[in-house]
């Protein structure tokens, strides 16, 4: 494994200095990434995806829990310790055009890395290589930024991630604001370099499309909890935790004429500053019982965990289901 | 009678590179009670159309020729500013993408819903009934002290909400609404979605939705209007939009959906090539250069192919 994610907890302290509270924005999460494996974290906004991002990669304290990345301890390395590790961890941020230095040229970007991390290569030409290897004609090496239109600037910050021959790259949402004409190349992309320098990838995203055709296994978040990992494909067909079926329904489709199974969820995502008791879904669930308001479920199973009392059979219909045509 | 019906409608904007042609010959119709939706991608001139509708455009951009009808008489492109202004809100008003945005963070909601009612004789007890009542309509909980709150205190989803809320307060004949759900989560998208369904057969308005998210699009509207760079390249009922897109960026378009692909697969479609550079338009189709069927004849201008309302600017079809 290339990465061990265990129990980890991040904690916030939020409100005014004489009402100070901790809350926590990820609350033990668990998981591995093998070498040469596409991951993705699930979820919605407020979630925990991009908190537990920043602390696979040292940016973010953790109140508890371990990252191990290749073998080493990432959380309590010093900055000083945690440079070397990052060279073999890319991150490529959310925002493709605000990620970019508006003042710095595609080059001098794409070179940074080999500076920062003192690396003695030839840096012309390995910046035109990678410029290559991302499908970037040599005359982009001297646009800004705002000469490039969003894919461009997201294929930039493919090159600059790839720069140092990463193990291990966290994407975080790589498909946001891009056409869907273009969303296809930048997965492609990543997905082919993947195969090419065996890489493993960490997608984050809530577009559950995406994850679809490019995870080989996936999170599923809800209030900083996974609530349900497991093999993509078998969670697209059966998902057993509710709050995954209510998300996979929820993903409208170009299809007029489909039949929508729609699991309609009621009320509004619980506060972190109030969470619900028992599974923390109970509130929204439309399958809720007795015991969910009472207990809370334990991550269960090993290949398929699912944090749920009752999980769902596959196919299985909320009580309150409404189809519409 | 169709509430909006724009003929013709050719947008320029002066740059310092020389004139831009925002929008080309787009011809379209929004139909009384019905849902339109625009789909295209970044560069296609949506904006455009909706801040040409509202008569909004920037300094340096004109209506140079076309009709925009509203309600079969009046033409907005034509139209004054003050008239215009007379207009906006009262018989068109706009959802926009940020409800954040829309909404003033210093200003509590109630206030704000108050001041949207400026051309109502009521007093403001009577106003804030009204806002109540529009509130409960989209379904924000405890809608009367919801009224005392300030934007912050609400998720995103329900900040969208009550934007919704104080664009129908005056019951317009048109909603434009500019990719509304982008900004949410897919279980408020969805939500959002049906909310919108309902008021509009509540309200009995037409809306024109602007969106990118063809899953959204298939799910909202009646009919479709499809654009690429500046022209309207296809149009028709969702269905045949959906089912029998006859123009080749529509197919190429509908491939690309990674939701569209039933199948998984690690290799997903792509449209190759770039929008063209609205300064020097191609003479001919403006989809050829990145067209996966084209032929000689694509350097001339396509007609425009229409079979039972369904509209496509191809040469294809012409055959």
């Amino acid at each position: 494994m290339i990465l061990t994610v265990r129990n980890v907890e991040v904690t916030f302290r939020v409100g005014p200095w004489y009402r100070r509270q901790p809350i926590l924005g990820v609350a033990g999460v668990s998981f591995e990434v093998a070498a040469g494996e596409t991951f993705a974290l699930v979820g919605e906004s407020g979630s925990g995806k991009t908190t537990l991002a920043n602390a696979i990669n040292g940016q973010q304290v953790i109140s508890n829990g371990s990252v191990d990345f290749m073998g080493k301890r990432v959380d309590t390395s010093s900055p000083r310790q945690l440079k070397p590790l990052r060279q073999y961890m890319a991150m490529m941020f959310q925002d493709p055009v605000g990620s970019l230095s508006p003042r710095m040229r595609v080059r001098d970007m794409v070179a940074e890395p080999f500076h920062i991390h003192r690396v003695q290569v030839n840096v012309q030409e390995e910046t035109e290589r990678l410029l290559g290897l991302v499908g970037l004609s040599g005359e982009f090496a001297d646009r800004y930024p705002h000469q490039l239109s969003g894919g461009q600037a997201r294929r930039v910050g493919v090159a600059r991630a790839i720069a140092l021959n990463p193990k291990l790259i966290i994407a975080d949402e790589p498909t946001a604001g891009l056409d869907v004409s273009v969303q296809g190349e930048v997965l492609n992309l990543l997905n082919d370099l993947r195969e090419r320098l065996d890489l493993a990838l960490i997608i984050i995203t809530h577009n559950l499309h995406v994850v679809h055709h490019i995870a080989d296994r996936m999170a599923v978040m809800y209030l900083g909890r996974v609530v349900e990992t497991g093999d993509t494909e078998r969670i697209f067909q059966s998902p057993a935790h509710p709050y995954t079926a209510t998300l996979l329904s929820a993903n409208p489709e170009p299809d007029p004429d489909k039949a929508r199974n729609r699991i309609s969820l009621p009320a509004e995502v619980p506060s972190l500053l109030a969470r619900p008791t028992g599974c923390e879904f109970h509130t929204r669930c439309p399958w809720v019982q007795e015991k969910c308001l009472r207990e809370q479920p334990h991550v269960n199973g090993e290949d398929l965990a699912i944090a749920c009392h009752y999980p769902l059979a596959p196919g299985a219909l909320p009580p309150t289901s409404r189809t519409t045509a | 009678m169709s509430v909006l019906n724009i003929d013709n409608l050719n947008v320029t904007f002066d740059t310092e590179k020389g004139q831009l042609r925002a929008l080309r010959d787009v011809s379209f119709e929004v139909p009384e009670r019905c849902i339109v939706g625009v789909v295209g991608e970044s560069g296609c001139g949506k904006s455009t159309l909706i801040n040409a509708i509202l008569g909004l455009l920037a300094d340096n951009g004109q209506v140079e020729s076309g009709k925009i009808e509203f309600n079969g008489q009046l033409d907005l492109a034509q139209l004054g500013s003050q008239a215009m202004q007379e207009l906006r809100g009262v018989q068109i008003s706009t959802v926009f993408q940020d409800p954040m945005g829309a909404l003033n963070p210093v200003i509590s909601v109630g206030k704000q819903m108050q001041h949207i009612q400026y051309r109502s004789k009521l007093n403001r007890a009577e106003k804030d009934a009204n806002s109540e009542q529009m509130l409960r309509r989209v379904r924000i909980p405890d809608p009367e002290s919801a009224l005392s709150r300030y934007p912050h205190e609400f998720s995103g989803g329900m900040k969208q909400r009550i934007a919704i809320a104080m664009a129908l307060m005056m019951e317009p004949a048109l909603l434009i609404a500019d990719e509304p759900t982008t900004a949410l989560d897919a279980t408020l998208e969805v939500a959002t979605i049906e909310l919108l369904k309902d008021l509009q057969s509540q309200i009995g308005c037409s809306i024109l939705f602007i969106s990118h998210h063809l899953g959204v699009i298939a799910e909202l509207c009646d009919e479709v209007v499809v654009m690429y760079a500046g022209e309207v390249v296809e149009r028709g009922t969702t269905r045949q939009i959906f089912h029998n897109p006859r123009h080749p960026y529509t197919e190429r378009l509908l491939l690309c959906d990674p939701a569209g692909q039933a199948e998984r697969t690690r290799n997903l479609p792509t449209i190759p090539g770039e929008i063209p550079d609205l300064r020097v338009r191609p003479t001919g189709c403006i989809f050829a250069a990145r067209c996966h069927c084209r032929e000689a004849i694509c350097d001339t201008v396509p007609p425009e192919v229409e079979v039972d309302g369904h509209r496509a600017r191809c040469h294809r079809l012409a055959a």
